[in-house]
């Protein structure tokens, strides 16, 4: 029974772990899929919501809402920002210096944040109290339903908004082939804009939500950012059900393997498993083989 | 050629001769010069910080009061940023570019052990704020202590587990230096307390949940939690803890002695208790102890100058000033002298307990140094 009732509080914890992953992973997505680049900056906006948040909360003395919205706006403009200082001026160069780029860019706003907010650990209280509720034994928190309703509510609206919007789609055009994208019309330009712009609202959302559970501070954006990369390459970078799953799966696999194996694994097993999935099945879990794509 | 030679000789002595006259009248009007390492920024600046103030305040004191002796002091403030390499490259500096007479801090074991070759082939009198068992055992000739020996923050856990008939304990310590020393600590001497260690978690100082961790604790036969490590981890620990509805009691270490813990775990700090300085709880000393006044008048004096609580961290570096300060009025300014007069320091009531230095023991304290308290409605509570 102990045993049932504690791979139960595993599964759970795990998942909803797992959500934000997911969560971390879309921001990932929506960037590659518009663009072919892989942001390594992504963890940052995450840092950039909650810190935001903390900062508007208690400098500002905004209320929660309020609070969270602005965090949002700044941190998508900081997205657009970097995006046209960073990312536009090299519109031609390969996708591997862009992806250098974001490296650069992401070390750039961790200094930053370290300046302004200094090293200091911030906490953000819960959206709705923090009394464990009882499931079947195990527990969970109001602030993982929380995550939970809103990972939910971006894969669903994501989902709609690429495929049924005429932007949705014309994003989708550029990361296939940008050059026929640009001969029907679309402008690739703001194209690119508006995926750096999503994602570094989504990412913030991500941090926001998050940091009641996990605290914040200047440098967690790494961590979240590698764990949110694991979940969308095991998604095979899709931006929709793949890098849910993935997250998941993700979340599952480090709170069992650091329940029934060592605690100290935690971290190697996320890395494991990415590794063994680039070696072993670049395209991802769920993604049909392709050929080139062009 | 050889008037040449002779003129650049001639000229070498009087350059010698000169600066050691200058030298000399130098000597006679500076202040003498003490050395301070602390880590003020960095992650142990929560650390660093206040004993960087404190170190400032107190020899500012001094020095408005005229001295010691008439002579006035000179602190050299170097920031280590918790960095072991750095604290080596600043205590060369200050030996060897500013000739301090005494160094105190650092705030870190890390940077401690890292600097301790190089004061005692100087022979530069080192009065650490760290607390690591290691800095002072064995004994070295010029290095002692003023934070608490970790094994004094472990017996009074003990202790009290002992005194509620608790034998079940489980540990969660993070996995860095203090996390290590701890855990070693805690499984030396849980057989002398007939403790029995349970479960033996760890975590990273990185890690975002420990949910994974406690809920193997949760059903252990654990009748306690100790957590060993400092901000933020312990503080994600108590939340966790709290998440999963464990009821059992809460023991953190005295990592976690400062109100950010309070306020980073919020309502799940209640009922959590851990042994710390006394200086958090001065106000709720009884009269007698013979530690109160100082305490009191110390915790006045920092919210005075900077508006916020002195806390235990703080207190290493003012007993460390005033050990240094009794020691120069005794022996004079000459490191050897401040070397010897340290080890004879004797009963002297400082913040972070009873001094009692001696040649075997440069850690000075015993386990009253501690107090265990209690977190309750958002503030310390001594727990008598």
């Amino acid at each position: 029974m102990d045993n049932v009732r504690q791979l139960f509080q595993y599964i759970l914890s795990g998942l909803s772990n797992g959500a934000i992953y997911a969560l971390i992973g879309f921001g990932f997505a929506m960037i590659y899929n518009a663009t072919g680049i892989i942001n390594f900056a992504q963890g940052e906006f995450v840092m950039l919501g909650g810190m935001l948040t903390v900062f508007f909360l208690a400098a500002v003395k905004l209320p929660l809402v309020p609070a969270i919205i602005l965090a949002i706006v700044v941190s998508t403009i900081v997205g657009i920002i970097f995006e046209r200082l960073a990312i536009r001026p090299l519109k031609n160069a390969q996708p591997l210096s862009l992806i250098i780029i974001t490296i650069g860019a992401s070390i750039f706003i961790r200094g930053v944040a370290m300046l302004i907010w200094g090293k200091d650990t911030h906490v953000l209280r819960d959206f709705s109290g923090n009394d464990p509720l009882y499931l079947a034994g195990a527990t969970i928190l109001p602030q993982n339903l929380w995550i939970f309703a809103i990972t939910v509510l971006i894969i669903v609206a994501s989902k709609i908004f690429f495929s049924y919007s005429i932007v949705g789609k014309a994003m989708r055009a550029c990361s296939y082939n940008p050059q026929a994208a640009g001969l029907a019309g679309v402008n690739v330009n703001n194209m690119v804009l508006l995926s750096f712009a999503l994602s570094s609202a989504i990412g913030a959302l991500a941090g926001i939500i998050i940091a009641p559970l996990t605290m914040t501070a200047y440098d967690v954006g790494i961590l979240l950012g590698l764990k949110g990369f694991c979940a969308v390459i095991i998604g095979g970078m899709s931006s929709g059900l793949g890098t849910v799953i993935g997250g998941l799966l993700l979340g599952l696999l480090e709170s069992l393997g650091a329940g029934f194996i060592s605690a100290s694994y935690k971290d190697a097993i996320a890395f494991i498993i990415l590794l063994l999935i680039l070696f072993i099945r670049p395209e991802g879990l769920f993604r049909k083989k392709e050929t080139e794509r062009v | 050629m050889e008037v040449f030679m002779s003129r650049r000789i001639l000229g070498i002595v009087f350059v010698l001769f000169f600066s050691f006259l200058m030298a000399g009248t130098v000597l006679a009007a500076s202040p003498l010069k003490i050395g301070a390492l602390f880590a003020v920024t960095g992650p142990a600046s929560p650390l660093g910080e206040p004993e960087r103030n404190t170190a400032v305040m107190m020899v500012d004191e001094i020095n408005k009061a005229g001295g010691i002796k008439g002579q006035k002091l000179e602190l050299i403030v170097e920031d280590t940023q918790g960095d072991a390499t750095k604290a080596m490259q600043l205590v060369n500096k200050l030996i060897k570019n500013d000739k301090v007479a005494a160094i105190i801090g650092p705030s870190t074991t890390g940077d401690t052990m890292a600097i301790i070759p190089v004061v005692e082939k100087e022979g530069i009198p080192l009065i650490a704020c760290a607390a690591g068992n290691k800095i002072t055992d064995p004994v070295k000739k010029f290095v002692f202590k003023t934070a608490q020996n970790d094994v004094l923050a472990v017996t009074k856990i003990y202790k009290y587990l002992q005194s509620k008939n608790m034998k079940n304990v489980a540990l969660i310590t993070v996995s860095d230096g203090f996390g290590a020393s701890g855990r070693e600590q805690l499984k030396l001497h849980a057989g002398e307390f007939g403790m029995t260690i349970v479960s033996d978690e760890t975590y990273g100082p990185k890690d975002d949940f420990m949910t994974a961790q406690l809920t193997k604790i949760r059903d252990s036969k654990a009748q306690a939690i100790i957590c060993w490590g400092t901000n933020p981890g312990p503080a994600k620990v108590a939340r966790n803890v709290k998440q999963l509805g464990i009821k059992l009691p809460v023991f953190m270490s005295h990592g976690v002695s400062s109100k950010k813990f309070i306020e980073l775990a919020g309502d799940a700090a209640e009922g959590v208790m851990l042994p710390s300085g006394k200086v958090i709880v001065a106000d709720q000393l009884s009269a007698s102890d013979p530690q109160k006044k100082e305490l009191l008048n110390y915790v006045s004096k920092y919210r005075a100058k900077y508006g916020q609580e002195g806390d235990h961290f703080g207190g290493h570096a003012y007993d460390a000033v005033m050990i240094l300060k009794k020691a120069i009025e005794l022996g004079g300014g000459s490191p050897a002298a401040i070397r010897d007069q340290i080890e004879k320091t004797k009963n002297f009531a400082g913040i972070g307990g009873i001094f009692n230095y001696s040649p075997q023991d440069h850690a000075g304290l015993t386990s009253d140094a501690f107090v265990l308290v209690k977190i309750e409605k958002g503030d310390w509570k001594l727990v008598k």
